[in-house]
């Protein structure tokens, strides 16, 4: 069946199976492929994207179901190709990642924690992100990565976005 | 992990969505997903379509409707959790709800799909429950309120028809003066499957005294589980820890408990009794005019 989704604030169509999930939607009909494939059955957090600005699963939507909504992926994210957006450049300081398989889910959640609560304790954080696994970190990192990018956010005169 | 093929329909109304329901017996109902989809990505469930009722405008919202308040069973459980509304007149609820899952999966999951699951760890079928609320389940041309023992026969199991869809759970609203909550559970990590959990909800008069309360224990039972005896036992007197402790105690000696591979049922029998003595201990204390 046909599909139109709105992705990164660009309508695109596409032709599915009703049984295509979101997730292999963008990354095999949309090719936007920093949404990661990894459990396909909702535990592990790697396919997260923003829709309408929370994060969800997107193994666990059928594309079918997704229209009309405003659909976010990592791309969306840098402010221009081959820059990276504030909250990228803070894993990249703090070591937030190693394998990276994890971090486009990571750096997602930070940007909605971040979008509604400027300034989060760290339990804050932690319950953001413990949806979102991650096997090689232990995690410490990608904490520390989420409070930098939050202090420099808040530090900003601008109206800054995470 | 990919699911067998289905056919999908959205209907704008849940007449239509019934009347379809009706029509194919291997067709399933999804609203957020967060339990079905993974059960087909397994192959445990193979629907031949799936009717998305997500969208139905009079499957959503949240709304207080004399003593009650109502929610729509496609409300999402993340609009559940930021509900001014829930904040104020469903504390129990509002204090389990941030256990159901993890944000993104509260973000789609929804109200009535984890009362229609009946997963035993669940937290919004054990708030219900423990508040003695109920839910309207339609087939057909037909509505029905249906008490939630009436509803959970076991795990994963209700009595819902399988041309029936619940509508809308009912919450009863405490209009007491002072009322506290307490929720606790315990499971292997944050937002897990709970091994034990217990809900507690009581109203104080302005000596202490306790003229209300409500205490369910989910995870280690079967079906989400009232201990009414708990509730007969402390009704007018100063809750102390000795006391609430006996009485739950007494209450769970010979019920029903679950074991597995995680926690054996003597662990989870005492687990009850802990957890749901912090739960009616915290109540008390955070009851509206503070600790008696």
């Amino acid at each position: 069946m046909k599909v139109e989704l709105k992705v990164n604030g660009a309508t695109h169509a596409a032709e599915v199976e009703t049984r295509t999930t979101l997730l292999d939607c963008i990354r095999d009909n949309l090719n936007l492929t920093g949404v990661h494939t990894g459990c396909e059955h909702g535990v592990c957090g790697a396919c997260t994207v923003l829709i309408d600005g929370e994060p969800a699963r997107s193994c666990l939507m059928f594309a079918c179901q997704a229209d009309g909504y405003e659909i976010t992926t990592i791309e969306a994210l840098a402010p221009a190709p081959g820059e990276l957006g504030v909250i990228q450049d803070a894993f990249c300081e703090m070591h937030g990642m190693q394998c990276g398989y994890c971090t486009p889910a990571m750096i997602l959640t930070a940007h909605a924690l971040l979008k509604r609560n400027a300034a989060p304790t760290r339990d804050d954080i932690v319950d953001a992100i413990s949806g979102n696994i991650c096997r090689c970190t232990g995690y410490g990192q990608i904490v520390e990565s989420i409070e930098l990018a939050a202090l420099r956010i808040r530090g900003t005169n601008e109206a800054n976005t995470p | 992990m990919k699911t067998a093929p289905f056919e999908y329909s959205r209907p704008a109304t849940l007449d239509e969505a019934c009347a379809l329901l009706a029509a194919d017996a291997d067709s399933r109902l999804i609203a957020g997903g967060q339990t079905l989809v993974p059960m087909m990505a397994m192959r445990l469930a193979r629907p031949s379509r799936l009717i998305d009722i997500q969208r139905i405008p009079e499957l959503r919202g949240i709304r207080e409707d004399g003593d009650v308040v109502v929610i729509g069973a496609a409300t999402r459980q993340m609009e559940t959790e930021r509900s001014a509304l829930v904040t104020s007149k469903l504390p129990l609820l509002a204090a389990a709800i941030v256990w159901v899952g993890h944000a993104p999966t509260r973000a789609r999951g929804t109200v009535g799909g984890s009362i229609a699951n009946a997963d035993p760890a669940a937290e919004i079928p054990l708030v219900l429950a423990t508040l003695g609320g109920h839910v309207v389940v339609k087939e057909g041309g037909t509505r029905r309120d249906v008490s939630m023992p009436d509803l959970v026969l076991g795990p994963m199991t209700t009595s819902v028809p399988a041309a029936g869809c619940i509508v809308e759970a009912r919450f009863p609203v405490w209009k007491d003066k002072r009322v506290g909550v307490g929720f606790h559970e315990v499971s292997a990590r944050k937002s897990d499957f709970a091994y034990v959990s217990a809900a507690a909800q009581v109203a104080l008069d302005e000596t202490g005294r306790c003229t209300r309360l409500a205490i369910g224990i989910g995870g280690a039972t079967p079906v989400p589980t009232r201990l009414d005896s708990v509730e007969s036992a402390l009704e007018g007197q100063i809750l102390t820890a000795e006391k609430v402790r006996a009485a739950l105690v007494a209450a769970t000696a010979d019920i029903e408990i679950m074991r597995d591979s995680h926690a054996s049922d003597a662990y989870r029998r005492r687990v009850a009794v802990g957890l749901g003595q912090r739960a009616i201990m915290d109540a008390a204390a955070n009851s509206k005019g503070g600790p008696a």
